[in-house]
């Protein structure tokens, strides 16, 4: 298992540092003359160049990235020229924030949707069956900017049973602080539905023909012993991994709905970052989702692994 | 990396005979008569196939037409589609402005009500259709032409080429997708042409994934074999004898990706790397319109409904086209 764990974790690595590269790539040599960039067109010449070296973007591109990994690994992630605040509490914040938010929405989609697919996969075929399908599937599929517009009408304006803004007012206490979420984390929970509850109940109509279901029911094991005993825990293992491959879908579903809901996380400031063009905190920021894609999707190996002494053992 | 090298594939002994026909000047004539020969012959197999090819894509289409599900994402994707095209000549004007009627809820007059400039809602929602149905068949073009070639060379060749191509596709899959476009649009700067490349770049990789291992499928088959002993060259094998064997699996993972590229050219829009105002784009719209969502809803739930609708069409087409060709 340990050994499984390691192997993974230097996999990740020339992953994320090829990553890194394309993120530096795309942030600092596409867009060509910082220092133009930054003076704008009327400055003199001797003006940028006197930035370029002062910002050090006049190095060859080696060092230039062995100089900004290096700052980062180190815990030095630079200034944001545009809010003159250093970068990193920034991001650190907002992601508190967003993990608080992503973490909410997964304790509501995964019990959610597993218990979708395995009721509609006990009831196989069945018009219940086919709505719950058909109408998860068409939850994923919409975006979660209109699933969420249509929530807080429906929810917010209309019934007025939830807060419109995402955050309470300062000093609430915590649990205040999860009420207010429940709005934006049912979009994020509608964009995983559907997979989610699908494999659950592929893995629950596949565990259902096993004979020694047939065994089970034969010797008179009661029903509900038959579902949690055996059903849900076999159907979990291609289902947990979807989750984790679901992932992605989640961060960018952070991105929209915290815009969204003006919900102060990394995927708005990411968002914020790229608008007014403040390159530091776009790359930090980036860099610091790309981590944790990495390690989600990494969690998400291991605990599959748990599941299945086939892989745990062989590790 | 244990695979064989050879485009022969695993046969030791078939290698060596086909160095051996290469080789060869004597086998070199003879191919060349076996060649005017194939030609005479091969008009009549070629039209026993072709006629077998013909039945078979009639049946295709015949199960396609019966299929609920393909259909009702077919005519609601043809609604769009007129609705982008002519909807200018039915409804009124999507970008005239009146303030007197300004957040006007939906009447005779403006069936769905008017947005805050005074707008038609209705016309607006009408013409929303045109942004996103450019974009979004254009990038999943772009994507399935990408990814079309480098999974095709991918899965033909194997050995190193195959290895370095998808490691660097790992890597291009290392962050989600959205995350990268918004990297992208944020620093090269906004438009609907770069918007598609964008996308159709971000694209090119799952798809490339999908057709290398359709052509890993294909490539040890006797057809390819029998191409490959004729002694046509690898870009006449990969076009034009395997690419019309893999064409059901890339007409799906072309529906499939037009289905993310609506999802992710509304989604960009909306988070404000799109087109700007006064498109009538409907993420745009939603985007712009939101904070009316109090007072006038309409402005924001029709355009909201359109996007919806459409982007489960596009998934029903998805899954009739699947039904119907795993049968």
């Amino acid at each position: 298992m340990l050994r499984l764990i390691g192997r993974r974790l230097l996999l990740m690595l020339p992953t994320l540092i090829l990553a890194s590269m394309l993120i530096f790539a795309l942030a600092e040599v596409l867009p060509g003359d910082v220092g133009r960039s930054i003076l704008g067109q009327y400055a003199s010449e001797a003006d940028v160049a006197a930035l370029n070296r002062e910002l050090g973007a006049d190095r060859p591109l080696v060092v230039r990235y062995a100089t900004w990994a290096g700052s980062f690994v180190t815990g030095d992630w630079g200034e944001s020229p545009i809010l003159n605040i250093p970068v990193r509490p920034l991001v650190m914040e907002a992601l508190g924030n967003s993990l608080l938010l992503a973490g909410f929405a997964l304790v509501l989609i995964v019990p959610i949707s597993i218990a979708l697919g395995v009721f509609s996969g006990l009831r196989r075929d069945s018009w219940l069956d086919r709505t719950i399908t058909v109408s998860t599937l068409s939850m994923t599929v919409i975006p979660e900017f209109v699933s969420g517009v249509v929530l807080i009408y429906v929810f917010a304006v209309w019934l007025k049973w939830l807060p419109v803004s995402a955050l309470p007012p300062d000093g609430s206490p915590f649990y205040d602080r999860l009420y207010y979420l429940i709005l934006p984390a049912i979009p994020l929970m509608f964009l995983e539905l559907g997979y989610i509850a699908r494999m659950a109940r592929v893995g629950t109509v596949q565990v259902l023909a096993m004979p020694y279901i047939r065994t089970a029911v034969l010797k008179g094991v009661p029903r509900s012993r038959v579902i949690f005993g055996h059903v849900l825990r076999n159907a979990m293992v291609p289902t947990v991994t979807v989750i984790g491959s679901q992932v992605g879908w989640l961060i960018g579903g952070l991105v929209v709905v915290e815009t969204l809901f003006a919900y102060p996380g990394i995927g708005k400031l990411m968002v914020d970052a790229a608008q007014s063009s403040d390159v530091p905190l776009l790359e930090a920021s980036v860099l610091m989702v790309a981590v944790i894609y990495m390690l989600a999707n990494l969690i998400a190996d291991i605990v599959v692994a748990l599941l299945n002494p086939r892989i745990r053992k062989g590790g | 990396m244990n695979e064989p090298r050879s485009p022969y594939g695993s046969d030791p002994d078939l290698a060596e005979e086909a160095s051996w026909v290469d080789a060869d000047p004597e086998m070199l004539e003879l191919r060349a008569e076996v060649a005017v020969d194939r030609e005479a012959e091969g008009l009549q197999a070629d039209g026993a196939a072709a006629l077998e090819q013909r039945r078979q894509r009639r049946y295709l289409i015949k199960a396609l037409l019966r299929s609920p599900t393909f259909m009702t994402g077919l005519v609601i994707v043809a609604f769009w589609v007129f609705m982008a095209l002519f909807s200018t000549f039915i409804t009124q004007s999507p970008t005239t402005t009146d303030p007197s009627v300004s957040l006007k809820p939906p009447s005779p007059a403006h069936w769905f009500g008017t947005d805050d400039l005074g707008r038609d809602v209705l016309a607006r929602t009408m013409a929303g259709a045109r942004t996103v149905l450019i974009i979004a068949p254009l990038a999943t073009v772009l994507a399935l032409l990408w990814g079309g070639i480098i999974g095709l060379v991918a899965g033909f060749y194997r050995g190193v080429t195959d290895e370095i191509i998808m490691r660097l596709i790992d890597v291009l899959l290392a962050l989600p997708i959205i995350i990268t476009s918004i990297l992208i649009l944020s620093l090269l700067g906004k438009g609907t042409a770069i918007i598609i490349i964008a996308i159709g770049a971000l694209f090119t990789p799952v798809v490339s994934r999908t057709v290398r291992a359709a052509v890993i499928g294909e490539r040890e088959r006797e057809y390819v074999m029998a191409a490959r002993l004729r002694g046509e060259r690898s870009a006449f094998v990969m076009s034009r004898e395997i690419l019309p064997n893999i064409t059901q699996p890339l007409i799906v993972e072309g529906t499939i990706r037009l289905g993310y590229a609506v999802f992710t050219a509304a989604t960009l829009s909306f988070l404000g790397f799109g087109l700007a105002p006064p498109s009538p784009d409907w993420g745009l719209t939603i985007s712009v319109e939101r904070i009316y969502l109090q007072i006038a809803p309409w402005t924001v739930l029709f355009p909201a409904a359109a996007l919806a609708s459409l982007v489960v069409a596009v998934n029903l087409i998805t899954d009739g086209l699947g039904r119907t060709f795993s049968k």
